[in-house]
C-alpha cells in the first residue's frame, strides 16, 4: 500500500476519541487540530496555485542572466535560479503544476477504482477475483516505471505523468472500497432492498456508495500527497511536463548542479513539496478522525490488504 | 498445509505471467524499432531487415513473447541493443548495487522505526510518544530523492565527509563500497521509518490491550519483559505486511536515488534504457522490479505462517 496510506492516528489525532459526532463547525476545527491545519494549508496552496495563473511577481520564464543565482532576499523572496529567473515565481506556477496533475491522476483512479471496487463487491465470484488480481498486476509496476514505459509511449507532458500516477491509484481505490463495500453488502438493509426487488446497480447506487463515501474521501486526500511526490519525481527525472513550465521536480533536478554555491535552489522547491504533502496527509489523518473515529482510532491500521476479509460487523457507519 | 502452499504458488506465477504479459505489451506497442536504434538513421533497407530478422522482430508477437519468457526461465534475458552484451550480464552487475541499498536501506527503516515505535506505544502519549508521531508525519512528507540532496549539501559539499555520489565497485573493497552506499540508503530509509514507525505504535497497542499481556503482567512479569517478550512479538505481522507493501516504493525511491548519487544499479539502467529506446533492458528491468515486488509479498504472505502459527489453520 502506498506509504502515505499506512497512515494511523498522530498523537493529536486522538482528539476523535472526546469530540462527539454533532459538534458545531467551528469547534470541530479547534477539536481535529491536523484537520483544521491540513485545511489551512490545502486551501492556501489551491489559492495560491490559482493566483499564479493570473499573477506571480515576475513571469516565472522571464531570464536575466544579470541577475542569476542571487541569494533569497538579494533579488526577489526566494532568490534566482541560474538563469536569473525569479525562485518564487517559478515555485508558484509549480504549485499549479503539481496540484492540477496530481488532483486529475486522483480524480480518474478515484472513478475507475471505486467503479472496480463497487462491481467487484455486487458482482462477487470470478469477477471479483479477476479484478483483484488485474490490481496486484497493476499494483506491482512502481509508478516512476509505468512512467518511463507510458513517456516512450505518449512522449512527455501532463498527459503521461497523469496517465502513469492514475493507473497506480486505481487498484488502491478498488480495494479500498472493494473492502468497505463488502461489509455494506453483509448489512440487513441490502437484504431488505434485495426483498424490494432492486437490482445489484441500483443498490450500489442508493445504498453502498453513500455509506461507503467517507473511507473513499480520507482516501483521496491521502493519495493526493502521494500523487504529489510521485509527480515531484517523474519531474525530476524529466519525465513529467517539459520546459519551460517550471515544475518543483525539475527545479530540484536544476539545482543538483548549483549545490555548492546554491543550496537555496534546492532546499526551497523541497520544503513546497514536504509542505504540500504534510497539508494532504494531514488533512487526511483529520477527516478520517471526524469522518470514521472507529477505523482511525487506535487501530490505525486501514491499510485494506490488513483489514479482516469482510467481517460485517466492523467498521463503516 | 500443502494445499494452501500449492494454491499460493500458483496464484504467485500467473500473477507473474499477467505481469509479464502487460509489460511485453506495453513495450511492444511503443513506437521505435530497436533494430533501426542499433543501425542509426543511415541503414540500408536490406541491412534492416536482416538484422530485423536475426533479431527475430519480424516473427509474430505470440511467438517473441513465447521466446522472452522461455528466455527468462532459462537465464537468457535477450541482448542489449545499445551495449551490445547480454542484458543478464548488465541486469547482474547492476543488481549487486540495488540489492544492497535495498537491504541497507531496510535494515536501517526497521532500525528506526520498531523500537521508536514500540517506545512510542510503551508511553502513549508521553513526549516521545509526540516526538515519534511528528517524525512520522514528516519523514511520510518527505520525499527520498529530496533528502539525498541535502544529505549530498551537508555531507559532501560542506562537510566534505562523504562522496557526493558514484560507485567504486566490489572489486574495490568492502568497505568504500559500502560507504558509497551509506547516504543513499539513509535518504531511501526515512520515509520507510515514518510509515513503519506509526505501524508498529499502532500494532503494539493493539496488542498491549490483548487478554495475554494482562495475563504476564498479573503474573508479575515486569513492564520491560511483557512489552518485548509478549507484546512485541505479536505485533509483528502488520509490520512486516506493511514493510512487504511498502517494497514498491522503495524500488521508485531507488529509481530516483540512484540517479542523484550516481549509482550504477537497476534504476539508472532502466533511465538509460529508456533514454537510449533499448526496449529488451527496459522490459527486462521493469519486469525484473514488477517480479520482486511480487515475490516479496508472497514472502510476506508466508511468513504470517511462521510469525502466527495459528493462521496456518485458517488460511484459505
Amino acid at each position: 500500500m502506498p506509504r502515505s496510506a499506512a497512515l494511523s492516528e498522530p498523537a493529536a489525532g486522538r482528539a476523535a476519541d472526546r469530540a462527539g459526532h454533532r459538534a458545531p463547525a467551528s469547534r470541530v476545527w479547534l477539536r481535529h487540530p491536523p484537520l483544521a491545519l491540513g485545511a489551512l494549508i490545502t486551501v492556501a496552496l489551491a489559492a495560491i496555485a490559482l493566483l499564479s495563473l493570473v499573477w506571480t511577481p515576475v513571469s516565472p520564464a522571464r531570464m536575466q542572466i544579470a541577475f542569476r543565482l542571487q541569494a533569497p532576499l538579494a533579488r526577489g523572496l526566494l532568490g534566482t535560479d541560474q538563469f536569473g529567473r525569479d525562485v518564487l515565481s517559478m515555485l508558484m506556477a509549480g504549485a499549479w503544476n503539481s496540484l492540477s496533475i496530481a488532483a486529475s491522476a486522483v480524480a480518474i483512479g478515484t472513478a475507475i477504482g471505486t467503479l472496480a471496487g463497487v462491481a467487484g463487491a455486487a458482482r462477487r465470484g470470478l469477477i471479483e477475483a479477476a479484478l483483484m488480481r488485474g490490481c496486484d498486476v497493476l499494483f506491482a509496476v512502481p509508478p516512476i516505471l509505468s512512467a518511463m514505459m507510458l513517456d516512450a509511449f505518449l512522449g512527455p507532458g501532463r498527459r503521461g505523468a497523469i496517465v502513469a500516477i492514475a493507473v497506480f491509484m486505481v487498484p488502491v481505490f478498488a480495494r479500498v472500497t472493494g473492502s468497505a463495500a463488502r461489509q455494506i453488502w453483509a448489512r440487513d438493509y441490502i437484504l431488505a432492498a434485495r426483498g424490494a426487488g432492486k437490482g445489484a446497480t441500483l443498490i450500489t447506487i442508493e445504498h453502498v456508495l453513500p455509506n461507503i463515501a467517507n473511507p473513499i474521501i480520507v482516501q483521496v486526500a491521502i493519495q493526493l500527497g502521494l500523487a504529489i511526490l510521485t509527480e515531484a519525481g517523474l519531474s525530476f527525472l524529466g519525465l513529467g511536463m517539459p520546459p519551460p513550465t517550471p515544475t518543483w521536480g525539475r527545479m530540484l533536478a536544476d539545482a543538483q548542479t548549483y549545490l555548492g554555491v546554491a543550496p537555496w535552489l534546492a532546499i526551497v522547491p523541497g520544503c513546497a513539496i514536504v509542505v504540500t504533502v504534510l497539508g494532504f496527509n494531514l488533512l487526511g489523518d483529520g477527516l478520517r478522525d471526524l469522518l470514521d473515529p472507529r477505523a482511525g482510532g487506535r487501530r490505525g491500521l486501514s491499510l485494506p490488504a490488513l483489514e479482516p476479509p469482510q467481517t460485517p460487523d466492523r467498521g463503516a457507519p | 498445509m500443502i494445499a494452501v502452499l500449492s494454491r499460493r504458488v500458483c496464484g504467485l506465477l500467473l500473477t507473474l505471467l499477467a505481469v509479464s504479459l502487460l509489460i511485453f505489451v506495453v513495450m511492444d506497442v511503443l513506437p521505435g524499432d530497436p533494430a533501426a536504434v542499433m543501425l542509426g538513421t543511415s541503414a540500408q533497407p536490406d541491412t534492416l531487415a536482416a538484422l530485423r530478422h536475426a533479431m527475430g522482430l519480424d516473427q509474430p508477437v505470440m511467438l517473441r513473447y513465447g521466446r522472452w519468457l522461455g528466455g527468462m526461465v532459462t537465464g537468457d534475458f535477450g541482448l542489449s541493443t545499445t551495449y551490445g552484451v547480454p542484458a543478464a550480464d548488465l541486469l547482474w552487475q547492476r543488481v549487486a548495487v540495488t540489492v544492497p541499498l535495498a537491504v541497507m536501506a531496510i535494515l536501517l527503516s526497521v532500525a528506526i522505526a520498531v523500537p521508536l515505535g514500540v517506545m512510542a506505544a510503551a508511553r502513549r502519549g508521553r513526549a516521545v510518544d509526540y516526538l515519534a508521531a511528528v517524525f512520522a508525519q514528516f519523514s511520510i512528507a518527505v520525499p527520498a530523492f529530496w533528502v539525498g540532496l541535502l544529505l549530498i549539501i551537508l555531507f559532501a559539499t560542506r562537510l566534505g565527509w562523504m562522496p557526493s555520489g558514484g560507485f567504486p565497485g566490489w572489486s574495490a573493497g568492502i568497505m568504500p563500497a559500502l560507504g558509497a552506499l551509506v547516504l543513499p540508503s539513509i535518504a531511501l530509509a526515512l520515509p520507510q521509518a515514518g510509515v513503519l514507525t506509526r505501524v508498529t505504535r499502532a500494532a503494539v497497542l493493539d496488542v498491549l490491550d490483548e487478554d495475554f499481556v494482562r495475563t504476564a503482567r498479573a503474573k508479575g512479569l515486569s513492564h520491560g519483559a511483557v512489552l518485548w517478550r509478549h507484546a512485541v512479538p505479536n505485533a509483528l505481522i502488520p509490520v512486516v505486511t506493511v514493510l512487504g507493501l511498502q517494497f514498491t516504493f522503495l524500488i521508485a525511491g531507488a529509481v530516483l536515488i540512484e540517479n542523484i548519487f550516481r549509482l550504477p544499479g537497476l534504476g539508472q539502467l532502466a533511465y538509460q534504457a529508456l533514454a537510449r529506446r533499448d526496449l529488451i533492458v527496459m522490459q527486462d528491468v521493469v519486469l525484473f522490479f514488477a517480479a520482486s515486488v511480487i515475490v516479496t509479498n508472497f514472502l510476506v504472505d508466508l511468513s504470517y505462517l511462521v510469525l502466527d502459527p495459528r493462521l496456518a489453520g485458517r488460511a484459505t
